[in-house]
């Protein structure tokens, strides 16, 4: 039995999207149309269609987060690089995204940079974090 | 002071996600890197979670419980505590200006009753020999020596309840499925999708112990006649996945997979299934469409995965904790295990105790503790002098009860009838900062988004709640939209198809029900949280 869903994860990983001529091939190998490849890559939030940035901001945003003040640290990154979660800076240096936990509430508020964490996080305190990647 | 051990010493460092993202792997690095290749006496280890995680970096030595240990501190550790039986004061846990010596001095840990995580953050999780030594597969060896209707028998003599959100009698759930289909395949499958935010307690037992979690997969598979499990593992938790793969090649190894399992004539299997991110690939059905590489939709309920599941064959869905809880039911007995808890909900119950609380972590407590034990003896109360408001039990699905609901055992009934559930163990407790307004818009967004969108009452009806919402936080909503908010809210709840719609009016239901005067403040334009953006407070 082949896992569609497994396949795709394969190279989200190792392109880090999804690249079109990947999809193709993997449409003509298997006899999937390609509508169908895309329901799936669109209705899974791991999978992202456009190429990653340089660097990929991930604010969590899940309930311990929340009540911690994430919507704040989403604002102040929203005003800082002028692009809003799901959206990439012009120069392709930033990626934005929001995640329902990551699993590590007790640092609450959390982001990861490029898979760093940065817990605890005040408004001031990811502007600098993010400072060090500019 | 203590006495120099001549033993060999154990220096544990916590190696869970929450360890690691506040630097357990540096900590690590420097005790690996100080004591070299060759230090007899001393073995150093790395473990998952041990529960405290608001103490993070976390290292032991014995009893010696060092909280927030820094690289800089790891020399002196060595120097003192290792080698001379000394205490660094300033790494203990401190309670009130009490200093803690030792772990079980420390209130977070004392009221605790650690059963099925006995071994989590105790032990290196990928280390086969260790589980062996403290039992490991004891279980199921004594289970490949019992018949399957005998060992459901036992997990329903247990009173086992699923730990996933619903509380379904296990036993029942494995026997429904051995009955069904005479001579079909059949399939079991562990739930680590954990999609509730604010919980980690299954990652935390499968990164911590994979042992355990697969062992009860093993027997489950057994019992009712499946050759094939599953184990689907949420795509944030790369760890628990690494660990589980270790695990299942190691186990394949030492023949407690594959063919003729321990010269039983059982042939089980387990592969891992990554979840691609979506909350309701949780759901029974929606689970097992994604399996199958579809999406994730729900289906409707009067077809039981007992019956028709994956790939329409009979399928068992546990969640991780329910799997965890099995080896410790066939290893000690039905009797053991219901000897703790209430008349309905036996056991222990896992927790993970976060949001506006000073001792954040993993607890597991036995069944019909008071949520304020809960949140005041083991949880240490409200940081910052701020007053309690609410406690949120059953991620999105469940709801926000208040002070007056802190003497409520935790139990599957009396949380129902509160108008909230047990869930999957996801605890958030909320000080007088918070505003349940936007707490109830909060939880709306966060389904409103994960709803598949194939029911209308679920994603319509929703996204009309949360307009009104949006009226509120505005400060401009009247008495008329307190009543819409209500009457749309049982409306989705009774009409909806799967689980999440059915349960996404819940934290609007309850903040109704217990915070009412909060939304009429906001109609006079006020927020008693000052939380709202241009209203009074
Ligand atoms: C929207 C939705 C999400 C769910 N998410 C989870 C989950 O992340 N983990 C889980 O164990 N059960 C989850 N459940 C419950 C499962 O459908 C199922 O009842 C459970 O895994 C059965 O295991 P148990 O009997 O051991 O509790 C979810 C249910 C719904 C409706
Ligand atoms: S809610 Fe943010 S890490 Fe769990």
């Amino acid at each position: 039995m082949i896992n569609l869903v497994g396949k795709l994860q394969d190279i989200q990983e190792e392109f880090g999207y999804l690249k079109r001529d990947k999809l193709d091939e993997i449409s003509r190998e298997l006899k999937i149309p390609l509508a169908r490849i895309y329901s799936l890559a669109t209705f899974y939030s791991s999978f992202s269609l456009t190429p990653p940035a340089k660097h990929s901001i991930t604010v969590c945003t899940g309930t311990a987060c929340y009540i911690k003040g994430a919507g704040e640290i989403v604002e102040r990154i929203i005003e800082k690089l002028g692009i809003t979660p799901g959206e990439t800076t012009d120069d392709n240096k930033f990626k934005l995204e929001t995640v329902n936990c990551l699993g590590a509430c007790a640092l609450a508020p959390l982001v990861t940079i490029d898979g760093n964490y940065y817990g605890n996080m005040t408004p001031e305190k990811i502007i600098e974090a993010l400072e060090t990647y500019l | 002071m203590r006495g120099k051990s001549t033993t060999v010493q154990t220096i544990s460092v916590a190696g869970g996600t929450c360890g690691m993202a506040a630097g357990a792997g540096e900590v690590w690095n420097k005790f690996a890197r100080v004591l070299g290749e060759n230090s007899p006496g001393i073995r150093l280890e790395l473990t998952g979670c041990k529960g405290f995680c608001a103490m993070e970096p976390v290292v032991t030595i014995g009893d010696i419980f060092y909280c927030r240990v820094r690289p800089s501190d790891v020399e002196e550790i060595l120097e003192k505590t290792v080698h001379n039986g000394e205490l660094l004061e300033r790494l203990l846990f401190q309670d009130d200006g009490k200093t803690c010596e030792t772990r079980r001095e420390i209130p977070f840990y004392q009221y605790q009753d650690r059963r099925v995580l006995s071994l989590t953050g105790e032990v290196d999780p990928v280390n086969l020999q260790d589980y062996l030594t403290r039992k490991g597969f004891e279980s199921l060896k004594k289970a490949l020596k019992m018949k399957g209707e005998d060992i459901i028998q036992e997990v329903k003599d247990s009173g086992l309840r699923g730990r996933g959100g619903g509380g379904f009698p296990t036993g029942r759930k494995w026997e429904s499925c051995r009955n069904s289909q005479a001579d079909s395949v059949r399939y079991i499958i562990c739930n680590g999708d954990e999609g509730d935010p604010g919980c980690f307690q299954d990652r935390s037992l499968m990164e911590g112990n994979p042992y355990l979690v697969l062992e009860g997969l093993i027997i489950g598979g057994y019992a009712i006649g499946a050759e094939q499990g599953y184990i689907y593992v949420r795509s944030e938790y790369p760890l628990a996945v690494k660990n589980l793969e270790i695990a299942l090649a190691r186990i394949r190894a030492e023949g407690f997979l594959g063919r003729n399992i321990l010269d039983s004539g059982f042939d089980f299997d387990i592969e891992i299934v990554r979840g691609a991110g979506a909350f309701v690939c949780g759901e029974s059905s929606a689970l097992m469409a994604s399996i199958e590489g579809k999406i994730g939709e729900p289906r409707v309920k009067h077809i039981h995965a007992t019956n028709r599941g994956l790939w329409d064959k009979p399928t068992v869905l546990n969640n991780v904790k329910t799997l965890a809880s099995i080896p410790l039911i066939i290893g000690k007995g039905a009797a053991w295990f219901s000897s703790i808890g209430t008349e309905n909900s036996k056991g222990t119950m896992i927790f993970s105790l976060t949001g506006n609380i000073k001792n954040t972590g993993l607890v597991e407590v036995p069944m019909g503790i008071t949520l304020r034990d809960l949140i005041y003896k083991i949880g240490g109360g409200i940081p910052g002098g701020k007053k309690f408001k609410a406690i949120q039990t059953g991620g999105p699905s469940g709801g926000c009860l208040p002070e007056s609901s802190l003497d409520l055992p935790v139990d599957y009934e009396a949380l129902l009838e509160a108008g909230s559930m047990m869930g999957s163990g996801g605890m958030v407790v909320m000080d007088e900062d918070t505003c349940m307004v936007r707490v109830a818009q909060y939880f709306l967004n966060f389904t409103r988004e994960e709803s598949c969108g194939k029911c209308p009452p679920c994603s319509e009806g929703s996204l009309l709640m949360l307009k009104i919402l949006d009226k509120f936080i505005a400060g401009n909503a009247d008495e008329d939209d307190l009543d819409q908010l209500g009457a749309i809210g049982r409306m989705v709840a009774k009409t909806s198809l799967c689980g999440l719609g059915k349960s996404a009016p819940n934290p609007v239901l309850t903040t109704l029900r217990y915070f009412k005067d909060e939304y009429q403040s906001h109609i006079k334009g006020i927020c008693p949280a000052g939380a709202c953006p241009g209203l009074n407070q």
